[in-house]
């Protein structure tokens, strides 16, 4: 054989060139488009916020080195991914900002272990694995989720030093002297309001500020409250290809529609559209929770659907249940419809009709 | 019916890899010199092989019959220049399994001389298509654009099919390639004489040459040379792969798809691929059988990248050598481009009538990262050409289910490469449909075969019971026959009795 020529590398299959395409740069584009909005959110609510934030995705990453070196596999290529580094991320913005540690700890490890690596790891789970979490840590520690803060920027006279960080965070938890500073959520206060027979406009007279929730200088979640900085870094993952406009979009023309049709219909119980789209987790879950790859559809068509059926959950949530806030119980169920909705939305094979036959023309051709 | 066609139909998905066509592109086709011996594979085309009609130490012309075509697929093999034939046996073949094949060893005299050719031919528009086509298939030509499909088979559809539209695939989709676009830009007049030879075999009214819009030069050229005649347009395509995809290409111009598992015949158009237009042209009007063609040979583990004229039976190696031999460490050398193009064993292997391109590719080209698990992000959905779920298709062929791979579209599947290409996680997405597809059919085959041993020991058996009734109802009758002979012969005795009492 080496009479003719060199003999060359083992053979396998083509192409030969590759799209400059890898999991850790999609998951890296995606922390990129984070960014912003983690660093505002930080700033507002001072260092337990950022305790919060580092201490979820270490716990993260050493969940999925251990469930990792449990299951046998290779771990540094796994960790290497950012997938897990990704989830403590969206994790960690959905989390009250001066939550303890044990929230922390006991989120990253219910979304790595129960939310991901039961299934099999990356890209097998069929739930958003933060999602997982979040719901996981409302349901069984209702208080600790719900305790908002006005913001308290750092540098600012208020915010809390290094030592009274580690306390908020490490310690027994809120300090009384910090009591004053707690806040109901906008959602979560005119769904009280609402419930005691309050009207809508009287409830808005006074804290509504729509700016205010648009730049994100409100009680919230860590990484939620600015809607105008994720729906940057969303327009950014759009540019660089990362996600397509297809759930965004419905979920949110969706959630508006309903928003205002029922706000046409009685004012004085349902907020309009722009209330839905600004507060809480709308624009995180439109661009970075609906839009996992892993657990959406892989169509466009099948896209819509998802995204329509998110908006619509999540109107119906936050509007009759006990909950003020709807985006991750959507999200999740709209993740298990995910199998049938692929199933469903298949597209249609080149040369074939719908069915999956030939397809046939008229003998009259020309 | 129109002449020009006026707007172009979308074709779903596709992808746009890094063209890399500038190394080669817009520079002077250049003739490789004569090599000192030549290894002609008997098996070029799709098809049975050609059977040799020369003998070892036999001397023969350029263009002489080496070998014939064998039944109805088939094509010959000439000799690509005057010689002597060292040997006739197995040799590797261009292919990734490097298996030998039969292939004609030629050592060249260094005079290049043809066989007496015939007179120019110029009124060849005379001709009856079907004397057109029995030239074509006498000259060894085949699909140029490296399907290697018989080219006469495809001009006589006419017989089955009402054909209506020629299309000259020049869209040249792969990265890299060049080796059309610089055909066209030198012979464009060749290649429109060769069109409206094959319009004439097959009895067509239009042709419509596509060529990608990555080729300005190429387009100007084969305008001018097409606006003589009405009956020939040439058409911009946009530049997406897999717009070659000969299917999609027939899409893009008419807003038809094929039926599946049907040819472009079934809606009246046939594809030729241009530089089998220019090996047609120099059949007909010259007499000059396939024995040379154009190669791009490229990559960046490549000297000095050219298109280069060379003779078929060339060994790579010696085109490398000649293009400024390797400057870096070529991870592989492919034939033909980078997307559906094949690996070289090595480099002793020659080039045959379907090499379009040489390329070696150095591993920063290649771009390999290490498989990760798919994320389903959906991708190679998107990009897939044909509508299919390539991430299910390989879920189901590496769990071995076949008929759930079958399910998702694997046997619609062209295997271009789109999905692999953009896969994020870098899995290789062609390597488990080419592993499908193979098991497909050896499950198939073994099906067959069950059956057909069932259906013979069924016949078998009926057989043996239709022996074992006759047999029994041979027995029966010679019983019966035995017993009315003893009966008329008792009939008789007493008879004979009863005379004698009487």
């Amino acid at each position: 054989m080496n009479r003719t020529g060199r003999r060359l590398t083992s053979i396998i299959s083509g192409p030969y060139t590759h799209e400059r395409t890898s999991v850790n740069r999609t998951m890296l584009l995606v922390m990129i488009a984070l960014l912003p909005a983690t660093a505002y959110g930080i700033y507002i609510f001072g260092l337990p916020a950022l305790f919060v934030f580092i201490l979820t995705i270490a716990s993260c990453i050493i969940s999925e080195a251990a469930c990792l070196a449990l299951a046998g596999k290779p771990i540094r290529p796994y960790l290497m991914d950012g997938s897990a580094v990704l989830t403590g991320w969206l994790l960690a913005m959905t989390l009250p900002p001066w939550s303890p540690w044990w929230i922390a700890v006991i989120g990253a490890m219910l979304a790595i272990v129960v939310g991901k690596q039961v299934f099999g790891g990356i890209g097998q789970n069929l739930f958003n694995p933060a999602m997982v979490a979040r719901v996981a840590l409302l349901i069984a520690f209702p208080l600790e989720m719900t305790q908002w803060l006005q913001p308290q920027p750092l540098f600012s006279a208020s915010t809390p030093g290094f030592i009274d960080a580690l306390h908020i965070t490490f310690g027994t938890g809120w300090a009384p002297a910090y009591d004053a500073l707690s806040s109901a959520t906008m959602l979560g206060y005119v769904k009280t309001e609402l419930g005691r027979g309050m009207a809508l406009h009287e409830v808005l007279a006074h804290n509504y500020d729509v700016l205010g929730l648009a730049t994100g200088s409100v009680a919230g979640s860590l990484g939620e409250t600015s809607a105008l900085l994720i729906v940057t870094g969303g327009l950014f993952l759009l540019y660089k290809r990362i996600i397509s406009w297809h759930i965004p979009a419905s979920m949110l023309i969706t959630l508006a529609l309903l928003a205002s049709a029922f706000n046409l219909a009685n004012s004085e119980r349902y907020p309009d559209a722009v209330f839905h789209l600004m507060s809480g987790a709308t624009m995180l879950g439109a661009f970075f929770i609906a839009t996992d790859l892993v657990t959406s559809p892989v169509t466009y068509k099948g896209q819509l659907v998802f995204g329509v059926g998110c908006g619509a959950l999540v109107f119906i949530i936050r509007s009759w249940s006990s909950f003020p806030e709807g985006v991750a119980f959507a999200v999740m169920l709209m993740n298990a419809l995910t199998p049938l909705i692929d199933h469903y939305m298949k597209p249609r094979i080149y040369g074939r009709n719908r069915k999956g036959e030939p397809i046939q023309y008229a003998d009259d051709m020309e | 019916m129109s002449n020009v066609a006026t707007r172009l139909f979308r074709i779903r998905g596709g992808v746009h890899p890094n063209e890399n066509k500038q190394a080669t592109a817009g520079s002077c086709i250049v003739d490789m010199p004569l090599p000192e011996l030549l290894y002609i594979p008997l098996q070029q085309h799709i098809g049975a092989p050609a059977e040799p009609v020369v003998q070892r130490g036999m001397k023969v012309l350029k263009g002489q019959l080496l070998a014939n075509s064998q039944g109805v697929i088939s094509a010959p093999v000439h000799a690509p220049t005057s010689g002597i034939i060292r040997s006739i046996g197995k040799y590797p073949a261009p292919h990734p399994s490097g298996l030998p094949v039969l292939t004609v060893t030629l050592q060249a005299d260094g005079e290049d001389r043809w066989i007496d050719l015939p007179a120019e031919q110029t009124s060849a528009l005379n001709l009856d298509p079907e004397d057109i086509a029995s030239r074509v298939a006498a000259a060894g030509i085949v699909g140029m654009g490296g399907a290697t499909f018989p080219s006469a088979v495809k001009l006589n559809l006419r017989n089955r099919y009402k054909l209506h539209t020629l299309v000259i695939n020049a869209a040249e989709c792969e990265p890299y390639l060049t080796c059309d676009d610089q055909l066209m830009r030198e012979q464009p007049e060749d290649i429109i004489e060769g069109v409206r030879l094959m319009m004439h075999a097959m009895q067509v009214s239009q042709a419509i040459i596509a060529i990608e819009a990555n080729k300005p030069e190429a387009l100007t050229v084969m305008r001018q040379a097409a606006q003589q005649f009405d009956s020939i347009s040439v058409v911009t395509v946009p530049v997406r792969y897999p717009m070659g995809s000969e299917k999609h290409l027939v899409q893009t111009l008419t807003g038809k798809e094929t039926p599946a598992r049907a040819l472009t015949a079934d809606i009246g158009i046939v594809v030729h691929n241009v530089a089998t237009a220019n090996a047609v042209y120099q059949a007909i009007r010259h007499g000059k059988p396939l024995i040379s063609r154009i190669v791009t040979i490229s990559g960046g583990a490549i000297g000095k990248p050219a298109n280069v004229r060379t003779l078929i039976g060339t060994p790579i190696a010696r085109l490398i050598e000649f293009c400024g031999g390797f400057t870096g460490d070529p991870a592989f050398i492919i034939g033909g481009g980078p997307m559906m193009g094949q690996p070289l064993p090595q480099t002793g292997v020659p080039i045959v009538k379907g090499s379009s391109g040489i390329l070696a590719l150095t591993e920063a080209e290649l771009a390999r990262k290490t498989t990760m698990p798919c994320i389903r992000c959906g991708s190679c959905v998107k990009v897939c050409p044909c509508g299919l779920l390539p991430l299910e298709m390989a879920s189901r062929a590496r769990a071995g289910d076949l008929d759930g791979a079958v399910d998702f579209g694997l046997m619609d599947c062209i295997a271009c490469g789109s999905c692999a290409y953009v896969c994020p996680s870098h899995i290789p997405l062609i390597q488990y449909f080419s592993y499908a597809k193979g098991a497909l059919t050896e499950k198939q085959r073994m099906t067959h075969k069950q059956e057909e041993i069932r259906r013979l020991a069924e016949a078998r058996k009926q057989r043996m019971d239709q022996l074992a009734r006759e047999k029994r109802a041979a027995l029966a009758k010679r019983k019966a026959d035995m017993a009315a002979a003893k009966a008329r012969e008792n009939n008789a005795d007493a008879a004979k009795q009863s005379r004698a009492g009487a």
